[in-house]
C-alpha cells in the first residue's frame, strides 16, 4: 500500500473479508453439493421411470419430488425412492419390473398427475411410451429357446405380435423340433416390464432395460446397400458389373470344378 | 438488574396469565404443525385423499395444486420451464406467504421445527453454552449457493439433502435413511450451535423470509412502555436480534416487528407477562396512548 493511499475503514475490510470467507465457504458446500447430486444422477438398471418421463438429466430439473403420480397410479406400481435406500435421486419416482410392471393404463393418470411436466403430457397414446426396451438377455436360460413352449412373455406383452414376435427356427438339438424364440422388436415395445414381471424362470431370462443400455445405435453415415437400392431401383453404384455368384454345392454353373469352388491358385507344375 | 431475571424464561407470565395463557400460541403452533402433517397423512392412513402428495407438491380435493416455491424455482434455474399446475400452485403459495408472513411457514408448518425446538429446549435444561454461531446472514449465502448449483448441474439441487421435504415425504411415503438427518438436525443445535440450523443455515428459511418481508401479518410491541425489562422475550425467541428495534423504539419509531427474520411463532406473546407483544398488521403502528402518557409524564 503507497503511503499516500488512506488506510481501508475497518467496517469496509471486515465486509470484505466476511465476504470473501462467506463466498469461499459456499464453493466448498456448492461443491460438496454438486458432487452429491451428480452423484444421484447415476439411475441403477433396474430401476424404470414412468411413462413420459423427460430423459434423466432433463427428469431431474423438472421432478419435485412431490409424489403425485405415485398416489395416482391405480397398480401401486411407482414408488419414490428413500434416502439411502433405493441408489436413486432421493423422492424421485421409479418402478421395479420384476417386483410391480407397469399396466399401460390408457388415461396414463400418472402423466396426468404430474404438476411440472417431468412427465412429459405429450404423451397421449401409452404405446408410445419409452420407460426402457425388454431384452432376452439370457438365451441359454430361456425355455424359448431350449426348444420348449413356454412362451408365457410373448402371451402377456400388452403390445403382442408386435413388441414381442415368437420366430421360428429349427431345432439342432432334437433334428426334429422348432424353436420359437421370443423376439423383441424395440420400437414397439414401450418397457412396461410386463413380461419381465412374468417370467417363470427364478431370475427372468428377459428384462426391461433403459434404452441406453439396451440399445446400439447405428452410424449416420451407414447405408444399407439393400435399402438404397430397393429405394433407387437400380444398383447404387453406376456401371457396377454384376458378376456370377460362384455358390458351393452341386446344381451351381461352377464347370472348372463342379459341386464345388475352383482352388484360388494352381502350384506350377502339378498337373490336372 | 431484578431478581425477575433469576427466575425461569416464562415463569412470571404463568404465574400471571395461567400455564394456558402463557402458552397458547406455543400450542396453537403444534396444533397447526400437527394439523399440517396429519392432513398429508389422512390419505396413507386412513384412506381420506382429501390432501394428496407433499409438501414439495399436493393437491387438495383434487382441484387446489399447491406448489413449494423454492422447489420450483431451482427448477427453473435448472431450465425447466414447468406446467401451468404447478406454476399457479406456487403462485398461490407465494401470495399467501406474502400476506402473513413467509416464516409462518418455519414456525407454523416446517417438520424439522419440533425437532429443532426440542434441540434448543434440552439445549436449556442441559445448561450447555451457545456454541458456534455462524452469522445469521449464512443461510442467505447458502440460498444463494443452492440456486447457482441448480444451474450449474442442471437440476434440482437442495432437494437431494433438504430435510424439510425429506423428512416429510418420509412421514408421508415411507423414510429410509431420512432419519439420519433428523439426527444430525438435532444434534448439531444441540451440540454444535443454538439455534443453529433454523436461525443461521437453512435456506428454506431465507427464502420465505425474503419473500414475507413485506408481509400484512405483524407482531408489535404495542405496550412496549410497560416492558420490565424481564428479558423473557429474548430469551425465548429463536430470532431475538429481531425484538429490539420494535420493543427498544424511541418514542415516534415504529413498534412493529419489521424483520424478515420473525417467524410470527407469538412466542413472545406468551411469554410476556405485562402483555407488551400483539399480532397486528403491518400498518399499525400505535403505540398504546395511557402508556404515551405515562412517557411523558417521567
Amino acid at each position: 500500500m503507497s503511503a499516500t493511499s488512506k488506510p481501508m475503514s475497518p467496517q469496509r475490510r471486515r465486509f470484505l473479508t466476511d465476504t470473501a470467507r462467506m463466498a469461499g465457504g459456499c464453493v466448498v458446500a456448492g461443491s460438496a453439493l454438486a458432487y452429491l447430486v451428480s452423484d444421484a444422477k447415476a439411475l441403477p438398471a433396474e430401476a424404470l421411470r414412468p411413462p413420459g418421463a423427460l430423459p434423466e438429466d432433463d427428469f431431474l430439473a423438472a421432478c419435485i419430488r412431490c409424489g403425485l403420480c405415485v398416489r395416482d397410479c391405480p397398480y401401486d406400481t411407482l414408488s419414490l425412492a428413500e434416502l439411502g435406500a433405493d441408489g436413486i435421486a432421493t423422492g424421485t419416482p421409479f418402478f421395479t419390473a420384476r417386483d410391480v410392471p407397469c399396466e399401460m393404463c390408457d388415461d396414463i393418470p400418472c402423466v396426468a398427475a404430474c404438476p411440472t411436466g417431468a412427465l412429459d403430457p405429450g404423451l397421449t397414446n401409452i404405446d408410445d411410451a419409452q420407460m426402457g426396451t425388454a431384452v432376452l438377455v439370457d438365451q441359454e436360460n430361456c425355455l424359448n429357446f431350449l426348444g420348449l413352449r413356454c412362451d408365457v412373455c410373448y402371451r402377456v406383452c400388452p403390445v403382442i405380435d408386435e413388441a414381442i414376435t415368437l420366430e421360428l427356427s429349427h431345432n439342432d438339438r432334437s433334428g426334429h423340433h422348432a424353436i420359437f424364440a421370443p423376439t423383441v422388436h424395440a420400437d414397439k415395445c414401450t418397457g412396461c416390464g410386463v413380461c419381465e414381471k412374468s417370467c417363470v424362470l427364478p431370475e427372468a431370462a428377459i428384462k426391461v432395460l433403459p434404452v441406453r443400455l439396451a440399445r446400439g445405435s447405428s452410424a449416420e453415415h451407414y447405408l444399407k446397400g439393400w435399402e438404397e437400392q430397393d429405394a433407387k431401383g437400380a444398383p447404387v453404384v453406376e456401371g457396377i458389373i454384376d458378376l456370377p455368384d460362384r455358390l458351393p454345392g452341386p446344381g451351381t454353373d461352377n464347370l472348372a470344378a463342379p459341386g464345388g469352388f475352383e482352388p484360388a491358385f494352381k502350384l506350377p507344375g502339378a498337373g490336372q | 438488574m431484578s431478581a425477575k431475571t433469576k427466575l425461569p424464561t416464562g415463569q412470571e407470565a404463568i404465574e400471571v396469565k395461567g400455564w394456558l395463557g402463557a402458552h397458547r400460541y406455543l400450542i396453537l403452533r403444534r396444533l397447526s404443525q400437527s394439523f399440517f402433517l396429519f392432513l398429508f397423512l389422512m390419505g396413507p392412513w386412513f384412506g381420506i385423499w382429501w390432501v394428496v402428495g407433499t409438501l414439495a407438491g399436493s393437491r387438495t380435493f383434487g382441484v387446489l395444486p399447491l406448489t413449494d416455491p423454492l422447489v420450483l424455482m431451482q427448477g427453473l434455474a435448472a431450465g425447466h420451464w414447468p406446467e401451468l399446475t404447478a406454476i399457479i400452485g406456487a403462485l398461490i403459495v407465494l401470495a399467501v406467504y406474502a400476506l402473513i408472513g413467509g416464516r409462518v411457514y418455519c414456525s407454523w408448518v416446517c417438520p424439522i421445527n419440533p425437532v429443532t425446538d426440542a434441540a434448543h429446549w434440552l439445549h436449556d435444561k442441559l445448561g450447555l453454552q451457545k456454541g458456534w454461531q455462524p452469522k445469521r446472514s449464512t443461510r442467505y449465502w447458502i440460498l444463494g449457493a443452492v440456486f447457482a448449483v441448480s444451474a450449474l448441474t442442471g437440476t434440482i439441487a437442495w432437494e437431494v439433502v433438504n430435510p424439510v421435504t425429506m423428512v416429510h415425504r418420509g412421514l408421508v411415503f415411507g423414510m429410509g435413511f431420512a432419519w439420519a438427518l433428523v439426527a444430525a438436525i438435532f444434534v448439531f443445535d444441540l451440540l454444535v450451535a443454538r439455534r443453529g440450523w433454523c436461525g443461521h443455515l437453512c435456506p428454506v428459511g431465507a427464502f420465505y423470509g425474503l419473500l414475507g418481508s413485506k408481509s400484512l401479518l405483524r407482531v408489535s410491541a404495542v405496550d412496549r412502555a410497560a416492558c420490565d425489562d424481564c428479558m423473557d422475550c429474548f430469551a425465548v425467541c429463536p430470532e431475538n436480534q429481531v425484538i429490539s428495534p420494535a420493543l427498544r423504539g424511541k418514542p415516534g419509531e415504529t413498534p412493529l416487528i419489521l424483520s424478515p427474520d420473525c417467524t410470527n411463532c407469538g412466542r413472545c406473546i406468551d411469554v410476556c407477562s405485562v402483555d407488551v407483544f400483539a399480532f397486528t398488521h403491518r400498518f399499525d403502528n400505535h403505540v398504546k396512548t395511557d402508556e404515551q402518557v405515562a412517557d411523558k409524564a417521567a
